[in-house]
């Protein structure tokens, strides 16, 4: 069971009233209209699956239902930070997850 | 299928005898109305450790607006005579009405049936910009369980932590309870306050009463 801190409740909670929303700082292309077929199928389908720190999004599901950043080691599930959506995070690993 | 419709019919309209008037002649049921908390009442230990009871059919409000726009927080102040509670997880309340910090955007305020209608216009009216007032009345009911091992009762209901020391009176959690969502308010040292979705009223009713059971029940009326 994690133990993740909502920045907006500012206090930890725990897993079951989270929910894991994916991959975070994923950028959508400024002009849609002009990516190639392969840009915009990155963009809409391809996430990193890196071994080690990880940013994602979370979202307390059972609690003030709001978005937000967590940073997270995909080896030992320890997660380091909650940070705000729009804010960056302040610890990046050297392996993949890296904000765009 | 039934080969008497009509019989079938005769029954779902048999007399109810615990309707309770909101107001202007609208009537409506408590979601435990079928369990007969009156005769319940009368039955259960008066010296149980846990006690529980029903407030159907208050009102219920659902605020979202800007908490640093200070022309809507003052308007709100106006109207209800209460500060709106912008820390997160706290809650104020007068002799009738509670306002609960949900999330930083969104309040559930709750009245009296008989003053809903009247808050709602007169917040309608002074909230000015960005900003919703929702009735939710017909969704929410609200329990409150009390006794010195009420506690121990929702230790086995919700996963947050219980102890005074970080969950003192006032304070306000959205949360699981038994996998049902409820916001939980502690209201003094053993006494907390549950609002709930009506719809999930007769499962939380069912959990709390095995939940009780090791230690005891009382329903109060």
């Amino acid at each position: 069971m994690l133990s993740i801190y909502c920045p907006h409740c500012a206090e930890h909670r725990d897993e079951e009233e989270f929910h894991y929303k994916g991959q975070a700082h994923i950028a959508r292309p400024s002009d849609p209209d002009k990516c190639s077929d392969e840009e915009w199928g990155n963009y809409m389908y391809f996430r990193a699956n890196p071994r080690g720190i990880h940013h994602e999004v979370w979202v307390h599901a059972l609690g003030c239902r709001k978005f937000f950043n967590v940073t997270r080691d995909t080896r030992s599930y320890q997660v380091f930070e909650s940070y705000l959506i729009g804010t960056s995070p302040s610890i990046t690993g050297e392996q993949g997850g890296q904000p765009s | 299928m039934s080969d008497n419709p009509a019989s079938s019919k005769e029954q779902y309209k048999a007399p109810i005898t615990d309707w309770t008037g909101v107001a202007d002649g609208v009537t409506g049921r408590s979601p435990l109305a079928h369990v007969g908390f009156d005769e319940l009442a009368q039955m259960t230990p008066s010296d149980a450790p846990v006690q529980l009871r029903e407030y159907a059919l208050k009102g219920h409000l659902t605020l979202r607006c800007n908490p640093e726009d200070a022309a809507q927080t003052a308007a709100f102040e106006a109207v209800t005579g209460l500060a709106l509670p912008t820390a997160p997880l706290s809650s104020v309340a007068s002799s009738d009405t509670t306002v609960r910090w949900i999330a930083p955007d969104e309040w559930l305020i709750s009245v009296p049936a008989s003053a809903l209608f009247s808050l709602q216009q007169r917040l309608q009216d002074a909230l000015t910009g960005h900003c919703a007032l929702v009735d939710v009345s017909s969704g929410l009911t609200v329990f409150e369980l009390s006794g010195e091992r009420a506690v121990d009762v929702l230790k086995k209901c919700v996963p947050v932590d219980l102890h005074q020391r970080h969950f003192p009176a006032g304070k306000v959690v959205s949360t699981g309870f038994a996998k049902a969502s409820c916001t939980l308010r502690r209201l003094n040292d053993e006494t907390f306050e549950l609002v709930v979705r009506r719809s999930f009223a007769d499962y939380i009713w069912l959990w709390l009463q095995d939940a009780s059971l090791e230690y005891g029940l009382r329903v109060e009326n």
